[in-house]
């Protein structure tokens, strides 16, 4: 999928920065996310990996 | 139903081939999170290798610089190791140097020597970087012999906090040297280290310049080149890298976003595999001692300019093998030096926070 498919009609400019603005949202939703899973599951994950279990 | 299942995509994209690029993603993510730099320059010549053409590789690999750069400057911000004010004053450089690298392309695809002029180029670029960080590896090496015995500097106390004092207040010599001629304007850094803006100016413009020559985003030759010409510490360095690459990236992918061949499939499961790899690699800078895995990533980029060297060789003997083993390589080598870190981001973790009774740092 490329711009062209998100915003058929639209100018080119338009298009490009509707790829940047989608890209930079699924870069703050990723690190928020992996941010929430990050501070769930990682004490566990250190501890694990400090006992060698 | 169950056919239609089969057959369902992602973003365009059949679900072995996105997971195959989320993997792919994860390792680049390593890289970035943990050196600044890595992501291009693995993607661009993969996706080539795939198949794609060159300006849909080289569009999404500058969209997922963008992206993976964003997210690992989110993560660096947090621990206050990006520079904006160096990152600002580099910016025009980077879009000026980006303009003139993409014209000189075009001018040399009317002479019809780009493809022979850039393969050689890479080859070269990075491995001159690879022996670089090969070699500073290895000095560092002979001066830990020579030193009292303490080979744990640098690796954290414990608390999660990094005992790197030692480690970042070491500006290369020649970043000393280069500091000294004070040429008018002098900028102060966020460190309190002052650079003329010449200086700033250069390293931003031969940045973009490669980047806009070879199609990258450009952190493979940024970090080092704050490091050694510019003169911050190692962890600004990276920080401020990875802010330059976020603009290199958004300068790179409106420019080939604008064509409309940035596939966003693409981006988007690598971006799922790094920003998790990221967060990792970042992580692990504050457990790993860096000159444990920095000769690892030399080498890596040694590997990677044969890579591409055998890749290009390919092309002119129209030998598909060759192909094949350029990509075994490229993500071989990638995979090695991606595990060597885990593994020694374990050991320390390991080591620092482990029970009684198992290795205890320094002891």
């Amino acid at each position: 999928m490329t711009g062209a498919g998100l915003l058929a009609g639209a100018s080119p400019s338009v298009q490009a920065l509707a790829v940047i603005g989608i890209v930079l949202l699924e870069a703050i939703a990723l690190y928020v996310g992996y941010g929430a899973v990050e501070k769930t599951v990682g004490p566990a994950v250190l501890d694990r990996l400090a006992n060698g279990r | 139903m169950i056919g239609s299942l089969a057959t369902t995509e992602l973003l365009g994209l059949g679900p072995e081939i996105f997971g195959l690029f989320v993997a792919f993603g994860f390792m680049v993510g390593v890289f970035f999170g943990f050196f600044g730099m890595g992501g291009s320059f693995l993607v661009t010549p993969a996706l080539l290798i795939l198949g794609y053409p060159a300006p849909v590789a080289i569009g999404s690999s500058m969209a997922f610089v963008f992206g993976t750069a964003a997210i690992a400057t989110m993560k660096h911000h947090d621990a206050g190791q990006v520079d904006y004010k160096l990152g600002a004053l580099m910016f025009v450089g980077i879009t000026v140097g980006i303009e003139l690298g993409s014209r000189l392309v075009f001018g040399l695809e009317v002479l019809g020597i780009a493809n022979v002029v850039v393969g050689v180029a890479y080859v070269l670029l990075l491995a001159a970087i690879g022996v670089l960080f090969t070699r500073s590896a290895l000095d560092t090496e002979d001066d830990d012999t020579d030193a009292d015995g303490d080979e744990n500097d640098g690796v954290d106390d414990g608390s999660g906090d990094v005992d790197d004092e030692s480690a970042d207040d070491e500006v290369p010599a020649i970043a000393r040297k280069i500091q000294s001629y004070e040429i008018p304007p002098m900028m102060t850094l966020a460190d309190g280290s002052r650079a003329s803006l010449w200086t700033i100016s250069g390293v931003g413009g031969g940045v973009g310049l490669v980047s806009g020559f070879l199609g990258v985003g450009g952190g493979f030759v940024r970090m080092p080149a704050i490091y050694y010409v510019i003169g911050t510490s190692l962890a600004a360095a990276v920080g401020t890298s990875l802010f330059g690459g976020l603009m290199s990236g958004a300068v790179g992918a409106f420019t080939y976003g604008r064509a409309g061949v940035i596939d966003l499939g693409i981006v988007t499961a690598l971006l799922v595999g790094s920003a998790l790899g990221a967060r990792i690699g970042s992580s692990a800078t504050a457990y790993v001692d860096e000159e444990d895995v920095t000769i690892y990533f030399g080498l890596m980029l040694l590997v990677a300019s044969a890579a591409v060297g055998i890749g290009e060789l390919s092309a002119w003997l129209a030998m598909p093998i060759l192909d094949r083993l350029s990509f075994v390589l490229l993500i071989g080598s990638a995979l090695l030096v991606c595990t060597m870190i885990l593994y020694h981001g374990a050991l320390a973790v390991r080591r620092t926070r482990g029970v009684p009774g198992s290795a205890q740092r320094g002891e």
